[in-house]
């Protein structure tokens, strides 16, 4: 099973890769929105999370968030940001939008792996 | 050097052994932490300070001193839902089985000891009105007790760090229940009202709340068998028939107090009082 990390830090990228990688994922990883969109059309059903920051160029989160729940089929994908967009107005346009779970930044590994358990993933 | 101050790399010792026993992460600037925690096990194991406790820890990896030094450094740890696992048996068949129980009165008390900063009380209430909209018309009062007054406080104001609202808090209820208060976050006043905070020392002589649940998690681990034994007792004199006793997962009352059955919930540490 996958996990899609989404952050145009690669240094973000492989912190909360090596995390999820932890976990029993095989990580996946995209740049910005856009190239998110491309892993879930080209991966489906095996990527169980995406796990996206908000602020990125070409697509940000928020669009991508928008944009994959609009596509049928990916109902199922689960979505957690991962931002420094610690307003709560962020927080509930993020929900609204179709996010499952938000962590602000910073965060540790802690924090993470909270998160990813109340999406149901436990570590191994 | 006095016997309580730590240098870093002591500090970096003690960080690196909580971490890897418990995943807590303890953020420079916890020093003066570490250092009163562990003063009392210093003594205890007779040696003359903290930085020699450290020096004996690294001498003996393995040992069982190093498991009183983590549940030394863990005590007080809570969280919003801490322990996933505990609040699912709680939604899914803990409180089902209460509201059965006492739909003829409709009054469910609760008791939350140990409480620290309240974030395990307000758990239950967020929990409550989420998923339990028939509780509207029943009184539920939560008690929600500790020993130290500074927690209580800290827990009568509701405003916590982005670090303690990060760690395990759904954001779907944090968006409806906090707030921004400039750095941290303030929960809603119609959840902190739904909580009594009380200071209240286990081993002292003041009466325990009476209740149809109890949670007591991950304490009974710091006294000896004959404390354990007295507080099992008053809580089994406090809990109602039929009501239920929630201990941490790897604690059990069943040795030391009769007037308790196993719930198969959760993990485990779910009794039922007979």
């Amino acid at each position: 099973m996958h996990a899609l990390v989404v952050d145009d830090s690669r240094v973000m990228r492989r912190v909360v890769g090596r995390i999820v990688s932890t976990l029993g994922f095989d990580v996946l990883e995209a740049g910005n929105g856009r190239e998110a969109l491309e892993q879930v059309a080209a991966h489906g059903d095996a990527i169980w999370v995406a796990l996206v920051d908000w602020n990125m160029p070409e697509m940000d989160g928020l669009e991508f968030v928008r944009r994959v729940r609009a596509v049928p089929g990916n109902e199922d994908l689960l979505v957690m940001m991962v931002t420094a967009q610690t307003g709560a107005e962020e927080m509930r346009a993020a929900l609204d939008a179709g996010a499952d779970e938000y962590l602000m930044k910073p965060f540790n590994e802690e924090h993470l792996r909270a998160k990813l358990a109340l999406l149901g993933v436990e570590a191994a | 050097m006095s016997a309580t101050a730590i240098t870093p790399a002591e500090f970096g010792y003690i960080k690196g052994l909580v971490r890897e026993r418990s995943a807590i992460v303890l953020d420079e600037g916890k020093e003066y932490l570490v250092s009163s925690r562990l003063a009392p096990i210093a003594r205890q194991e007779g040696v003359a300070s903290v930085g020699e406790l450290v020096n004996r820890l690294r001498s003996r990896p393995g040992s069982t001193l190093h498991h009183a030094v983590v549940e030394a450094m863990t005590t007080n740890e809570t969280s919003f839902f801490r322990d996933p696992a505990v609040f699912d048996g709680l939604r899914k068949e803990i409180l089902p089985d209460l509201i059965r129980s006492r739909a003829a009165t409709r009054h469910l008390d609760i008791w939350s000891a140990a409480a620290s900063t309240g974030q395990e009380a307000y758990s239950l209430v967020m929990m409550m009105k989420e998923h339990f909209p028939e509780l509207a018309g029943w009184r539920t009062p939560i008690v929600a007790t500790d020993l130290n007054e500074q927690v209580l406080a800290k827990a009568r104001a509701g405003r916590y760090t982005q670090f303690e609202v990060n760690r395990g808090l759904p954001a779907p209820l944090m968006s409806r229940w906090f707030s921004r208060a400039g750095a941290e976050w303030q929960l809603d006043r119609e959840i902190l009202n739904a909580v009594q905070l009380r200071p209240l020392n286990l081993i002292g002589t003041a009466r325990y709340p009476q209740a149809d649940l109890i949670l007591l998690r991950n304490v009974l681990i710091y006294f000896d068998t004959e404390t354990k034994r007295q507080i099992l007792s008053r809580v089994r004199e406090a809990l109602r028939p039929g009501g239920y006793l929630l201990l941490g997962a790897s604690e059990s009352p069943l040795l030391l107090q009769s007037g308790f059955e196993r719930a198969d919930i959760g993990r485990g540490g779910c009794f039922r009082a007979v």
